[in-house]
């Protein structure tokens, strides 16, 4: 469902549907993660992504009107070059990936409670307090910063 | 569950997330599909995670960092996508078009 999903979003050609596409992508991502038993990253992810993020993709479209699509006649060939370097990537990257001897490993599904809030929290409070307060001054100067570009011919 | 299929499944969302930057030609597009990309590699961290926690022998709290790392990722990507999609809003006031062909030089 994530992979039709994606295929989904790069092939309708209204930006509309292609957001609400991706929010149907990372509704998927998020059950993956349930099922992984990481339910804080799962919340999160629907909150900041599907929420949020989405949000702020559809304000813009629709600000601009771009919701007829307005996109010019492409060059084939660079469409057709773009789809075969990608696909050229994926046969690369899977054939180097399919006799690893992590074959064996498997990742615990259900079980485990390092996913849950409660960990997450002891960890992050304690082994990771810089990053974190370093991540609230990146969140304010990119406010800031979103605020300054946008603004109207400063 | 195998952490191949993982494993194969964060490289087939990569790789769509790819053949969307090299084709599309809208920005928005092209912005949607770098957070795919984000998510296809938070998506194998976190299974990652889980798979370094089942190794016997393993310490009690041992793959919590992966699932803050992918915590932290997703801070910087929503800062990203503010930040990103005001510079969107301002290059479409000023050409009046997304279209990023139009913004082969960085002066005009």
């Amino acid at each position: 469902m994530a992979l039709f999903g994606a295929m989904m979003v790069i092939t309708s050609k209204n930006p509309v549907y292609s957001v609400l596409w991706l929010i149907l992508t990372f509704f998927a991502i998020s059950g993956h993660y349930i099922l992984l038993n990481a339910q804080f990253l799962a919340v999160v992810n629907i909150i900041v992504y599907a929420g949020a993020i989405m949000v702020l993709f559809l304000f813009v479209i629709m600000l601009m009107n771009l919701n007829q699509t307005i996109e010019p006649k492409k060059n084939r060939w660079l469409k057709f070059a773009g789809a075969i370097s990608g696909g050229c990537l994926l046969l690369v990257l899977v054939a180097a990936l399919r006799n690893t001897e992590i074959k064996s490993q498997t990742a615990m599904v259900n079980t485990g409670d390092i996913g849950l809030i409660k960990n997450l929290g002891k960890e992050l409070f304690s082994t990771y307090v810089v990053p974190f307060e370093i991540s609230s001054i990146l969140f304010l100067s990119a406010m800031v910063g979103a605020v300054v570009i946008g603004k109207k011919d400063s | 569950m195998p952490i191949n299929y993982y494993i194969f499944l964060a490289i087939a969302l990569f790789c769509i997330g790819v053949v969307g930057v090299l084709t599309r030609r809208n920005a928005i597009i092209i912005f949607m599909c770098v957070e795919l990309m984000l998510n296809a590699v938070n998506l194998l961290l976190v299974a990652f995670s889980k798979m370094h926690h089942a190794v016997p022998g393993a310490a009690a709290n041992a793959g919590t960092d992966g699932q803050l790392f992918v915590f932290f990722i997703m801070v910087v990507a929503a800062a990203e996508v503010s930040v990103g999609l005001a510079i969107i809003v301002m290059m479409y006031r000023n050409i009046h078009s997304v279209d990023v062909n139009f913004l082969n030089r960085l002066k005009h």
